[in-house]
């Protein structure tokens, strides 16, 4: 799996879960997901658990805090991260 | 005539208990009652020889630590009252509150210097400001002082004598109208409550209290002034860790914490991410909740992993503090599908249930919540009419109408069954629908805004219903984005649907029993 197909995966997760109906292009790398309330506590937790069975990883508490999830360009680099090399 | 005053219920406990422990830090750092009094004295003599007098307000925005409860104490040791903002929410909201309320002073840190400035523009001229590097254990206030008697000493002053009914503090709560409002509450209201809670809960000099509400909350009341007038120990949870399940229900077992009081959502949380499980809670014995209904299905979980300690479902809006409670059995029938009663009025309230006409209702008939006694309020800050508009004078008594809608149980005390009004509970926040409607309408595409809150298996969702001047679909994220700037979090709408045009009244209102059935039946999108 690379950068690109990770990516989309989490943005159509999102988008389904947290932004139903928006428009996927007003989602961007940067758009900021936990200072804006689009990732509120809950859906943080159920981000992780999400990330944990598809990409079959585990997530650390102290590495779900919201600096490493504020951005889709965020959660991807933790993804890659956890895949480590190709 | 002369009462006993909040901070001298503390200095008390500092006399009789000076080398225990009074804070102690999310990260460790602790700070005894002895230097704990001789830090919040230092706050008096600086905030007097500033010129703060009997009946002043003092902000405080600082991070929930041991150095704002010195400046709370110390605030109120100069005669005035404190009143405390949530640090986290926008700096326009909060210099909003100090401006409404005519803060003479503002006790701050480093870093919220320029937004507090900024806030004060209009004004012409901001208050003089005490500024913080930081906080933690009370040492960057301790050094913000020495700087401070550097230039000149402050002297020494007496602490103020109190009234009962002297200001002791103003907790903003979310307003109808879009601006927030000022509960007052004096030195005679906290101590009655401090005083319920001290012969209910029993504290002791070896107790352990949580401190994860913020400080801006009610939830401070019990939090900080039941242990700090028996010699316990406050530990802070800080702010993230207090949101982070897994981490929250290590720490609680790893701090042995005796007391835990929070709103039910972090509780409900732990019992279902936070692997309570493997820890040991031991020392924890007794467990408070309050501020919206605990989930029925999350409690009977929380109360099977943690068998031990006794549970209390605690009542009350801000205006009076808790003024009912209800104690979980060992063991929640598994049949039970039914939220917790609120439970018996508290020893110092006197309950009253009334219909619209503020008549009292036949046993058993919903009606609504009124409470007296000497836990209730002063009123609202500067707003005469809202203030006469919540009591119900009745029997010589003012009785403080909660706009909860209740039923008394045939085996006594109460049954919550709703709100009169648009003000709803979320994560323990009170929030005016209409505040929030109130920051949609600033948008400059917006036209028409309501705002749902709409009840679901996994909590409550805020849902907005726009129309806009172009007939736009607004972005959820261009949403989302501008109300995070002017809201705290917790009231950022959760959903939002563009429509042509909102649904109305016959009498040209929003219709929102219209809005709340679209809610009612599956929306498209979420097919």
């Amino acid at each position: 799996m690379n950068e690109a197909n990770i990516k989309s995966a989490i943005k159509t997760h999102i988008l389904n879960e947290f932004l139903p109906g928006e428009a996927p292009a007003s989602l961007t790398d940067t758009t900021e997901l936990a200072t804006t309330g689009i990732l509120d506590s809950i859906s943080t937790l159920k981000l992780v658990a999400f990330l944990e069975s598809h990409f079959s990883i585990t997530i650390e508490a102290h590495e779900a805090r919201v600096e490493n999830l504020n951005t889709l360009s965020d959660i991807t680099a933790l993804v890659l991260s956890k895949l480590g090399p190709q | 005539m002369s009462s006993i005053s909040l901070h001298s219920l503390f200095d008390d406990a500092a006399r009789r208990f000076p080398d225990r422990i009074a804070i102690e830090e999310s990260n460790g750092e602790t700070i005894t009652y002895a230097q704990l009094a001789g830090l919040s004295n230092r706050v008096r003599d600086r905030l007097r020889a500033r010129g703060i007098q009997r009946g002043d307000r003092v902000g405080v925005w600082l991070t929930k630590s041991a150095d704002a409860v010195a400046s709370f104490l110390g605030i109120m040791k100069a005669g005035a009252a404190y009143v405390p903002v949530d640090p986290t929410a926008p700096a326009e909201r909060n210099t909003l509150i100090f401006r409404d309320c005519g803060v003479a002073l503002i006790l701050t840190q480093d870093r919220y210097a320029a937004a507090v400035r900024e806030g004060f523009e209009p004004a012409g001229s901001e208050p003089p400001m005490i500024l913080l590097s930081g906080t933690g254990a009370g040492r960057p206030l301790e050094l913000c002082l020495e700087h401070l008697d550097g230039d000149e000493e402050a002297g020494a002053y007496p602490s103020a004598a109190v009234s009962d009914d002297s200001l002791a503090y103003v907790l903003y709560t979310s307003g109808s109208t879009g601006r927030p409002k000022g509960v007052v509450l004096s030195h005679g209201n906290a101590r009655s409550f401090v005083a319920w809670c001290a012969a209910t809960f029993d504290p002791c000099p070896s107790d352990r209290f949580s401190s994860h509400a913020p400080f801006h909350f009610d939830l401070s009341i019990l939090d900080i002034y039941l242990p700090l007038s028996h010699g316990a120990t406050l530990v802070i949870v800080d702010e993230k860790l207090g949101k982070e399940p897994g981490a929250l229900a290590a720490w609680i077992a790893e701090k042995r914490l005796t007391s835990w009081y929070s709103a039910p959502s972090i509780l409900a949380m732990m019992a279902q991410f936070g692997g309570l499980e493997a820890h040991d809670y031991g020392a924890l014995r007794t467990v408070l909740f309050a501020g919206e209904v605990f989930p029925i299905k999350h409690l009977k979980a929380l109360r099977d992993l943690w068998p031990g300690p006794r549970f209390f479902n605690l009542y009350g809006p801000t205006e009076t503090n808790v003024c009912t409670y209800h104690e979980i059995p060992a063991r929640i029938p598994s049949e039970q599908v039914e939220p917790m009663p609120i439970g018996r009025p508290c020893a110092h309230c006197a309950p009253l249930v009334v219909d619209e006409a503020g008549e009292p209702v036949a046993p058993g008939t919903a009606g609504e919540l009124c409470i007296a006694g000497p836990s209730v309020l002063q009123g609202y800050w500067n707003l005469p009419t809202q203030t006469t508009a919540v009591f119900l004078e009745r029997e010589g008594r003012r009785w403080y109408r909660t706009g909860d809608l209740v039923t008394e149980l045939p085996e006594g005390g109460y049954r919550f069954i709703g709100r009169r009004d648009r003000m709803i509970k979320k994560r323990g926040y009170r929030i005016e629908l209409g505040e929030i409607e109130a920051a949609l309408y600033r948008h400059p595409a917006v036209k028409e805004a309501a705002v749902i809150a709409h009840a679901r298996e996994d909590g409550l969702l805020l849902h907005a219903f726009l129309s806009t001047h172009d007939e736009r679909v607004l972005s959820m994220v261009e949403m989302k984005t501008f109300c995070a700037a002017r809201l705290p979090l917790y009231m950022v709408p959760d959903r939002f649907t563009s429509l042509p045009s909102l649904p109305q009244t016959s009498t040209g209102k929003v219709d929102f029993q219209q809005l709340q059935q679209r809610l009612q039946t599956p929306a498209p999108e979420a097919a």
